[in-house]
């Protein structure tokens, strides 16, 4: 098969030889010289050719049943079960009798052809289109000058159409950083109550919005009671929480997995463990929500808490660099 | 012999067919290549098939898309749920929701024959990736992608990236909690991309996530960039085969310069109509019988909700799957960093990719062979390339099984950790395994010419030190294959006549009796 490498270079170069024949040679005729593809498989068999009529006939007829029971189907409530069983079953029943009628009736199956061409021109034709293409290209040569100078118009043209690309969104500007919580912004439900420290038992975990925007995407955050459980907390975090009886009490964290964005939503209380479940990115709530198995590379941002002259849980500012922040999967400039 | 009345009706059909064909020549000049056309023959190898059931899904997917389309509402707007008439879906009602998903729910329950075109939409899909990975392999193992077939080789793997993306952002249209969840993901991977990453997202979301803008231009990239594409793309893919004439397996008869099948008039025009029948059947009958995508079961999006068992469609786990298993590893340094997703999500595939497109000129270089070829090579005689084709299916399906690592974990009762360490394992030992494993069974089976699936045909023929031939283990009594005694020698262009013939060793020494 590899008869051709080590030949010469020619103007066909490394293949002087296409498919083992020289292109300028005429294709070989190897096709069988008595072929008949006028026959069919029930050509000599009458009786053979009846039943095969009769089987495409019992496949079409399946197909008008399906049709008649696509209507019935329809105006019965269009039950998907059965519109899905009539639609089959007519695709099906027309589908089949057309594949036995091209076996069984018609002709031309196992017919032998020449291929009947090289796939590659003569090397007169490969002059001849070279020689076009430089009916061009040398009085371009001869004009260095603008052919550069096309080069750079259409660099500077290039950038100047990009520009409505520009349009299709703003720049990636600071609020990538920021989310809508900040000093004194109440944390409130999905339905806009905020919420008190005794709203949440031992144990507890409540997903809460700022109050000011409860569809920021970056904002939401879980409160969790996390009672007399020691939290590792690192001296600039020291009074984020909010202590329940002396003890740790009630800290949060940013809901927002730092892997790909999904909602790290599922707490296990025995462990301690926060889950994110689009790529199972487990946080351990007991040390500051660092991560400790998946691809999380982060652990979840931290959101300092206070309480209000009425008693409602607000947060101190937002989230911060020294929370862990800010929010959310990596980027470039995240810093 | 036909009666002088069957010979008139022939004539008079004749005479129609005249009319026709010749009102078109005179416009056109077009009866020689009509002719050729209606004489095409195409070979008939069952493995042949697999394309064209990716094109008729192809068609099944635009017919029943047009449909979805006339009741889909591109729009991001929060509305709630209250249908005014018709069919309620009682749980959802009060609940906020975009106004893409409520279409989406309206399609599905007020629409008659809604559902079905859904579902026949979303099937059609998987099963239209599913052919193309298989049309994909076949080309790899069989060869098919060598010199003169390269360009349709880069031409079927931008379809294939082409065709993903199509099934991804239909996926992500309804605006469901699971394909919200998919675009959250994809939105963070592509936020994850060096220098641009967020001046990315932040044109195509036009914001920040999830904003308003992307489900209606999802609908634009959806309904008409991507379709626009795959046909041009497609349109090409076709005519270069119609152009190059199909490859064939090396069999009697055949030869680099010939082609045997069937006609296209009407042999191939019949069953590829009666195959696109087929395939319209069991895509309807898996929308009737088998649900897929209940939207309304999943519930609306919100950025603050997810599910467990959050899968992509399949034919993107193994990306899904490579996020899963990438360990938690970021690159940090000078302010800067690169974040977790862009290196099993973006990097890895575009690494594979390449080596994907490139493959044509590796293989030349590998086996020297720079020469054309119509016949394809057998899988088992080119160890190495179906070796490294066993590797990445192997690859694809450790990561693809990595996507469903909770739900591998919660059926086997085994710990989620265990099934990531194990399957992280997997996907480096298993390609390796998967390669060596291959390389001896092809080597093997190409020495003994033993068909796995098939009786051998013919057997081995020794010639004998002084010029006899005998044949050993030729097993095979049905109907005559000749076997020439000149089996290596016959043709200038059928250098591979003797795989299909038994093997012809000269080498071997006439076996004793006793063997």
């Amino acid at each position: 098969m590899t008869d051709t490498v080590d030949t010469p270079p020619t103007p066909f170069g490394r293949n002087p030889r296409h498919f083992g024949i020289d292109p300028s040679d005429a294709w070989p005729d190897d096709v069988p010289k008595d072929q008949d593809d006028t026959h069919w498989r029930y050509e000599g068999d009458p009786k053979g050719a009846r039943k095969a009529e009769r089987r495409i006939a019992a496949a079409w007829t399946v197909t008008m049943l399906a049709s008649v029971g696509l209507a019935v189907v329809y105006v019965d409530g269009a039950n998907n079960v059965l519109a899905g069983l009539c639609w089959g079953l007519a695709f099906g029943g027309l589908g089949i009798g057309m594949l036995l009628w091209a076996r069984d009736l018609m002709p031309g199956h196992d017919v032998i052809a020449s291929r009947g061409h090289h796939n590659v021109s003569s090397e007169a034709d490969r002059v001849a289109v070279a020689e076009s293409l430089g009916r061009g290209l040398d009085p371009m040569a001869r004009r260095p000058f603008l052919f550069k100078m096309l080069g750079a118009v259409g660099g500077v043209f290039g950038i100047a159409i990009a520009f409505p690309i520009a349009s299709l969104g703003p720049r990636p500007q600071r609020n990538l950083f920021k989310t809508a919580w900040g000093k004194g912004v109440r944390a409130v439900t999905l339905d806009g109550k905020p919420v008190r420290p005794s709203d949440l038992p031992y144990n507890g975990i409540l997903t809460v919005f700022p109050e000011t925007n409860v569809h920021d995407a970056l904002a939401p955050t879980l409160l969790l009671n996390l009672g007399n459980l020691t939290n590792e907390t690192p001296p600039e975090r020291v009074g984020w929480n909010i202590p329940i009886d002396g003890k740790t009490g009630i800290i949060a964290v940013s809901k927002i997995c730092t892997h790909a964005g999904c909602p790290a939503s599922l707490y296990n209380v025995v462990t301690h463990q926060l889950v994110c479940p689009c790529h199972y990115s487990t946080f351990d709530v007991l040390q500051i929500c660092k991560p400790i198995f998946g691809p999380a590379p982060r652990g979840l941002p931290q959101l300092p808490l206070a309480v209000d002259a009425e008693g409602y849980i607000v947060a101190q500012a937002d989230y911060s660099s020294a929370g862990g922040g800010p929010v959310g999967p990596g980027f470039w400039n995240r810093g | 012999m036909s009666t002088t009345e069957e010979r008139m009706s022939a004539q008079k059909r004749m005479r129609l067919a005249r009319s026709g064909t010749d009102t078109v020549d005179e416009r056109l000049g077009s009866s020689k290549f009509l002719t050729s056309v209606l004489d095409k023959i195409f070979p008939d190898h069952w493995s042949f098939m697999v394309g064209e059931i990716a094109m008729d899904s192809l068609i099944v997917l635009i017919i029943t898309g047009i449909y979805l389309a006339l009741f889909y509402v591109p729009s991001s707007k929060e509305v709630v749920y209250a249908p005014t008439s018709g069919h309620v879906y009682i749980p959802l009602v009060g609940q906020r929701m975009s106004e893409a998903y409520q279409s989406v729910i309206n399609i599905s329950f007020n629409v008659r024959f809604g559902l079905i075109m859904r579902q026949a939409h979303h099937w059609a899909a998987l099963i239209f990736l599913a052919a193309v990975f298989f049309h994909m392999a076949r080309i790899f193992f069989t060869g098919a992608f060598r010199k003169p077939r390269e360009m349709n080789w880069i031409i079927g793997l931008l379809l294939w990236q082409i065709v993903a993306l199509e099934g991804f952002t239909g996926y992500s249209l309804p605006d469901d909690l699971l394909s919200g969840t998919g675009l959250r993901v994809i939105y963070s991977i592509v936020e994850s991309i060096p220098f641009v990453g967020t001046w990315l997202v932040y044109a195509l979301w036009g914001g920040r996530f999830p904003g308003t803008s992307l489900i209606p231009r999802l609908f634009v990239v959806h309904e008409f960039l991507f379709p626009l594409l795959i046909i041009g793309l497609l349109t090409a893919h076709l005519m270069i085969l119609w152009h190059q004439k199909h490859t064939d397996f090396p069999g009697p008869g055949k030869t680099e310069t010939n082609i045997r099948g069937s006609r296209i008039w009407p042999q191939y025009a019949l069953k590829a109509g009666g195959l696109m029948m087929l395939v319209a059947a069991v895509i309807f009958l898996l929308a009737g019988f088998v649900q897929i995508n209940p939207v309304w079961i999943y519930g609306p999006y919100h950025p603050y909700t997810i599910s467990a068992g959050a899968q992509p469609d399949w034919y993107l786990g193994w990306q899904d799957g490579a996020v899963r298993l990438w360990p938690h590893f970021e690159f940090r340094s000078f302010g800067h960093e690169i974040a977790n997703p862009f290196f099993p999500g973006l990097l890895m595939p575009g690494i594979l990719l390449n080596i994907m497109f490139a493959w044509p000129w590796i293989d030349k270089k590998i086996y020297k062979d720079y020469g054309p070829h119509n016949l394809l090579d057998r899988p088992r005689d080119k160890p190495f390339r179906t070796g490294v084709g066993v590797a990445a299916v192997v690859f694809f399906v450790v990561l693809t099984m990595a996507s469903g690592s909770d739900i591998l974990a919660n059926n086997l009762h085994v710990s989620y950790e265990a099934i990531i360490v194990i399957l992280d394992y997997l996907a480096v030992l298993g390609p390796l395994a998967g390669f060596v494993i291959a390389y001896k069974a092809c080597q093997r089976l190409s020495q003994t010419d033993f068909h796995p699936i098939q009786r051998p045909v013919g057997g081995v023929i020794y010639r004998t030190p002084d010029g006899g031939y005998h044949t050993v283990g030729d097993v095979h009594h049905g109907p005559s294959h000749d076997v020439p005694a000149d089996a290596g020698a016959n043709g200038g262009h059928n250098g591979t006549a003797s795989h299909a013939e038994g093997h012809v060793d000269e080498t071997v020494p006439a076996p004793t009796a006793g063997d």
